[in-house]
């Protein structure tokens, strides 16, 4: 009996650590795949060359710059942070201030499906709808940073809303009631005293917004249309990190798979200073 | 100044007026700010729910009309586009991710709240480590699964690799949602089944474990959901073949990389509504399925 308590023990214990070890595997096998690439090319050069020109036919004259990926990365997710955090913001107040609460029984269970929703089927609905609606409006074929943009924006919009919705539900009831009292109205209470305390929440918020634009992959490979060159104008096409992975390891070999593998690496990095950002903030929130 | 306002708990929604709308509309009158942040909170929450309304109508409305009977035949071929090996390649998938990460979960989760310290060093790192899993996006999932499971373990291009590079993407979510539920269940049932003489391994199989199992379970139903929606993790794990399995070590495509496969072609576009209608309902049952269940907690 006593043995079979402390073996039991262990195994909860043992399985409590698999996550360490994922993240333990994952660091180890990215940056031991990723970075002995840099000793074949220069990582300044990497990191800052404009021209992505991979060595497929094994002629051995590859040029690795990814600084066009780097840039169409922040620049959609920009964007995507441009559309999404105010409408996201403004009603994650909405739900949690001005909701009648019958209709709030309806809305979070909406909101929480818009999250779930496969990144693929967005990307489909971005490539039947979205494009054809760019391209009439704005002209360009469509496929466009303007398009990743949008996409992104209605895909991060959800997880904003959430969030931004707990964040001002956490605020104490107190702050509300008090500048009521002070003959402020109700929205003015609500943006003026409630919103600045749950400021770091919301800004938590939109860290994971980022983290998840960043990150995106399927929906932004469908519609962005993927031209390995440095951003031209809102409606030309653009790559960005996770869709040089995507469009290229397929048929990838040697260097130019470890050049990918590197592009894997780079962002791993922008994800876990994102993640440490969004754990400092998330830490200040509590107290 | 006359006051208009008379507010009641809770502050859910409008407070009750004394004359109703129309002192509403007098006091927004008097102040803007508070009338334009109103309606422009209103307005995007509105607008939100106009994205997901026309994505949804646009998917079934024209997915639904494609569902023909080919669709669902055995075998696929470039004719009919069949979406079944697909779907049972995703039921494989789904079950042996969730073989795998149901019990690692559900036991680290027990660790956490049953054994360990509450500030133990070892929980503390667990907590980041899952903080960090969830945050990792899949496509890097996918370049993992790429190196560790099929080449380094020799798995190839796999059903097997792939689930157990999705098992390891949803083990924080179950980790989390199952530490949530027992944490809700109250100490004094411990304690009770403690003072009965029970032991500690006892006490959590029995005791503890029955009452939290309807949260465990919507934890479960959210990652059946994740994994079916699941793409960028999976073209370079299981693979893109669009056939029926042979085995565990055979490449097959889910439902979502097939819907990928097909709308990258442009050819199927009917077909590819079809699928995407399928893949959607799929996902909001899940969705819907989670939220039921959890509610049903609360209301206990």
């Amino acid at each position: 009996m006593k043995f079979k308590e402390s073996a039991m023990r262990w195994v909860f214990a043992a399985s409590a650590c698999m996550c360490i070890i994922a993240v333990a595997l994952i660091c180890i096998f990215l940056f031991a795949n990723g970075l002995p690439f840099f000793q074949k090319v220069n990582v300044f050069s990497f990191l800052s060359g404009t021209k992505w020109a991979p060595d497929v036919n094994d002629t051995g004259n590859g040029v690795y710059g990814i600084l066009p990926m780097i840039v169409g990365s922040l620049y959609v997710t920009a964007g995507a942070l441009l559309i999404g955090a105010p409408i996201g913001i403004l009603g994650g107040v909405y739900l949690a201030r001005f909701c009648p609460k019958r209709l709030l029984k309806v809305l979070l269970p909406l909101v929480s499906l818009m999250a779930g929703i496969p990144s693929v089927v967005y990307g489909f609905f971005g490539i039947t709808n979205l494009v054809p609606i760019v391209r009439e409006i704005f002209g360009g074929n469509g496929f466009s940073i303007l398009t990743a943009c949008i996409l992104l924006g209605v895909m991060i919009l959800p997880t904003i809303l959430q969030l931004t919705y707990s964040a001002v539900l956490a605020v104490p009831e107190s702050y509300f009631e008090g500048s009521l009292a002070l003959g402020a109205t109700e929205e003015r209470s609500v943006f003026r005293a409630v919103l600045p305390a749950a400021k770091s929440g919301i800004l938590a918020a939109v860290v994971l917004g980022i983290g998840r634009a960043i990150g995106e992959t399927m929906a932004v490979v469908m519609v962005a249309g993927n031209q390995a060159r440095m951003p031209k104008g809102l409606l030309k096409g653009i790559r960005t990190l996770t869709s040089n992975i995507v469009t290229e390891m397929g048929y990838a070999a040697d260097l130019h798979r470890e050049a990918l593998i590197a592009t894997g690496v780079v962002l791993f990095v922008f994800i876990l200073l994102i993640n440490l950002l969004f754990s400092v903030l998330k830490r200040r929130e509590v107290k | 100044m006359k006051q208009t306002v008379s507010v009641s708990k809770p502050l859910h929604g409008l407070p009750r007026l004394r004359n109703g709308a129309r002192a509403y509309l007098k006091r927004w009158k008097r102040h803007p700010f508070s009338a334009l942040m109103r309606l422009l909170s209103t307005l995007c929450m509105a607008v939100t729910l106009l994205m997901l309304m026309s994505i949804i109508w646009d998917i079934l409305s024209k997915g639904i009309p494609n569902l023909k009977p080919s669709l669902f035949s055995l075998t696929y071929t470039t004719e009919n586009q069949s979406l079944l090996p697909a779907l049972i390649n995703t039921f494989a998938i789904t079950l042996l991710s969730l073989l795998v990460a149901v019990p690692l979960g559900v036991g680290g989760a027990v660790y956490l709240s049953e054994y360990a310290h509450r500030e133990s060093v070892l929980v503390k790192s667990v907590r980041i480590t899952a903080v960090t899993l969830a945050g990792i996006p899949s496509i890097l999932y996918g370049l993992f699964g790429m190196m560790f499971f099929v080449i380094t373990l020799k798995m190839g291009l796999s059903l097997l690799s792939g689930a157990l590079t999705l098992s390891l993407m949803v083990l924080p979510l179950i980790l989390r949602t199952t530490e949530e539920a027992l944490l809700s269940v109250p100490d004094g049932y411990r304690e009770g089944s403690y003072g009965l003489g029970a032991g500690k391994l006892r006490t959590v199989w029995r005791i503890v474990l029955p009452p939290a199992s309807p949260g465990i379970l919507a934890g479960i139903v959210l990652a059946i959901g994740r994994i079916v929606g699941e793409t960028a993790a999976l073209l370079f794990t299981a693979g893109t073949v669009a056939q029926l399995p042979q085995g565990l070590l055979s490449s097959g495509r889910t439902l979502s990389v097939h819907m990928y496969v097909l709308s990258g072609e442009g050819l199927h576009i009917g077909e590819a509504y079809a699928t995407a209608a399928v893949l959607l309902v799929f996902v909001t049952l899940m969705n819907g399925l989670s939220g039921l269940i959890s509610r049903k907690i609360v209301k206990e």
